[in-house]
């Protein structure tokens, strides 16, 4: 291993082009998990910032919010199920609004909501409105008066929230009159009746299973059906389909990687076939020259991460703010591993060729 | 006592009518401390019986004894640590690392065989010493003269004091007066060592400098007469 340490750094040019190769594709994958995770952040906020384990929506909504809506029946029913702790009421409407100062409308998700979650304080007075951060690149300041949708309903933006949009729209989250407020004058076909929700945000008491909770909710309660929070993030419109299409994406890609190494060690395999005899001649075992030949494959993938994830730290920072890209340490270790292990597996083709090589082939040549 | 002994030993490549005979019942017996010149035509069976000598290959039939080891039946792994331990090697036009400094290219055999630390750093900047090498340790092969690069391989092969130091043709790849040099050194050297040597060679020039001459054709080999 002393002696493949010492090839890479006495001989650096000899690995440039794997370690080229390597670079722009970690640079290509820590993009497309980054437009990956920016898709999923932007489209997913509104829910993942919710304390509540469960949600609920009416059976036939499709699990959606916009379709679904949760009467004050259904919700006490909700409350005698065992296992629920508390039930809030919860809903959203898609607008436009109008910035002041600024021509262009700004897409907005206006939620209504009863209970603090993991990123919003409790409600504001009715009127008043915390906004997600992300409305800043449209204009939006605090104190500024936001006209919504065709009927132009007043909010005031009181405070920010991070990470809380829904669907690449930024939040506002007033109390139950604002929200209604918002849909009755903007959605008519879409109103609810005083007291209903679109959906009831369940938690359950601790050591209880959200999953099996929410079965019972579904089981024991009409025209509901009850998804953990993690399945109502799945069933958001195209969550799961961007999440497997990228997943192809990346995994080609991780794959590309791979045989970029193993053709790189294979050549360079047969390279060093003379070399290889020798030392084997003189009583290095096939294990220690594979050995080697894995020191080499994780040094070169290791600086490869390295370099493409500080050019991709500068891309990312010259890439329009409306190009969804996010760069999550999670991302950065899976691509990290991912590298590594592609890396191990590419050079692993190699062994067989080294296990074959013949240590009398050393005598007798020039 | 011998550091060599090879017991009517045969090696047969391929089978049935394709069987080529490289070697034919050779018994070869080099005493420590003796210098032996293996010469030969191409194709005469020299390679192989010197792979068969330092268990690169295996008999087909007959024995090897390396000092009090029986290699015949070792398996591959067994051979490798045989070789690593008990066996110098020098081969034609050196074979350096070409990445590693002279040093370390010593240094290389001390590591295989799992002896690192000061010793085998004072043992390889000896060597060079007694090489003529001191100066030119920290240069890589490219640096080097084809003479110096020879040394080095010496060396190398030195490094783990084995029994027994093979030579594959040490001197086809220099001019007659370097040859010359390069065989004193090795006859120096190993005598000052008490190391046994088979040196493969095709240029009589450099027999004189062995203490026996043992002449092999077609596989087999001849009885064996004094140093030309």
């Amino acid at each position: 291993m002393k002696i493949a340490w010492r090839e890479l750094i006495r001989k650096p040019s000899r690995f440039i082009t794997a370690g080229g190769a390597l670079t722009l594709i970690t640079i290509l994958l820590l993009l497309l998990g980054g437009l990956l995770d920016g898709l999923y952040l932007s489209a997913t906020a509104g829910i993942r910032a919710q304390t509540a384990e469960i949600i609920v929506y009416s059976a036939d909504s499709r699990a959606s919010l916009l379709r679904s809506s949760i009467d004050p029946a259904t919700r006490s029913a909700i409350e005698a199920v065992d296992g629920v702790q508390s039930v809030s009421g919860f809903g959203v409407v898609l607008l436009g609004a109008r910035v002041p100062g600024r021509p262009e409308l700004a897409d907005v998700a206006v939620f209504g909501y009863e209970a603090p979650n993991a990123r919003v304080p409790a409600p504001l007075p009715t009127g008043q409105v915390y906004a997600d951060e992300s409305l800043k690149a449209s204009g939006v300041e605090l104190g500024d008066e936001l006209l919504l949708g065709p009927a132009k309903t007043q909010v005031t933006v009181e405070g920010w929230v991070s990470d809380t949009a829904f669907l690449f729209q930024g939040g506002l989250w007033g109390d139950e009159s604002t929200w209604r407020g918002a849909l009755s004058e903007n959605r008519p076909d879409a109103v609810l009746p005083d007291g209903t929700w679109q959906s009831a945000l369940v938690t359950v008491h601790d050591g209880v299973s959200p999953e099996a909770v929410a079965a019972a909710i579904t089981a024991n309660v009409d025209g509901v059906s009850a998804l953990t929070k993690q399945e109502a993030i799945s069933a958001l419109p195209g969550v799961r389909e961007q999440q497997s299409s990228f997943a192809s994406i990346i995994g080609t890609t991780f794959v590309v990687a791979g045989l970029v190494v193993a053709l790189f060690f294979a050549l360079l395999t047969l390279e060093r076939i003379g070399l290889f005899g020798v030392l084997k001649a003189i009583g290095a075992g096939s294990r220690t020259l594979a050995a080697g030949l894995v020191v080499q494959a994780l040094a070169i993938a290791g600086g490869a991460f390295a370099l493409g994830g500080v050019l991709t730290l500068g891309l990312v920072a010259i890439i329009p703010p409306e190009v969804p890209v996010q760069l999550v340490p999670r991302r950065a270790v899976i691509t990290a591993v991912g590298l590594v292990v592609t890396a191990l597996i590419g050079s692993a083709i190699s062994f067989r060729r080294i296990i074959r090589i013949d240590p009398a082939s050393a005598v007798g040549g020039s | 006592m011998s550091s060599l002994t090879m017991q009517e030993v045969r090696k047969v490549y391929g089978t049935g009518e394709n069987a080529v005979v490289a070697v034919d019942h050779a018994t070869l017996t080099v005493g420590d401390d003796e210098m032996v010149a293996l010469i030969g035509p191409s194709g005469s069976g020299k390679t192989t019986l010197l792979s068969i000598a330092g268990g690169l290959l295996s008999p087909t039939v007959g024995e090897v004894h390396v000092g009090p080891h029986e290699i015949t039946q070792y398996d591959r792994k067994e051979l490798t640590r045989f070789r690593r331990e008990f066996v110098g090697f020098v081969f034609q036009g050196a074979n350096l690392v070409p990445f590693l400094t002279a040093k370390e290219n010593l240094l290389v055999a001390a590591d295989l065989a799992g002896r690192k630390g000061k010793a085998s750093d004072r043992r390889a900047e000896t060597l060079l010493e007694g090489l003529g090498l001191a100066d030119r340790a920290k240069n890589l092969p490219g640096a080097l003269s084809g003479g110096e690069r020879q040394r080095v391989a010496i060396g190398r092969a030195l490094m783990n004091e084995p029994e027994l130091v093979l030579f594959d043709e040490p001197t086809s790849a220099l001019d007659t007066k370097l040859g010359e040099q390069v065989m004193d050194l090795i006859r120096t050297e190993v005598k000052g060592r008490g190391t046994a040597a088979v040196v493969v060679t095709h240029d009589s020039r450099m027999t004189h400098f062995a203490d026996r001459v043992v002449e092999i054709t077609d596989g087999r080999l001849h009885a064996p007469g004094p140093a030309a």
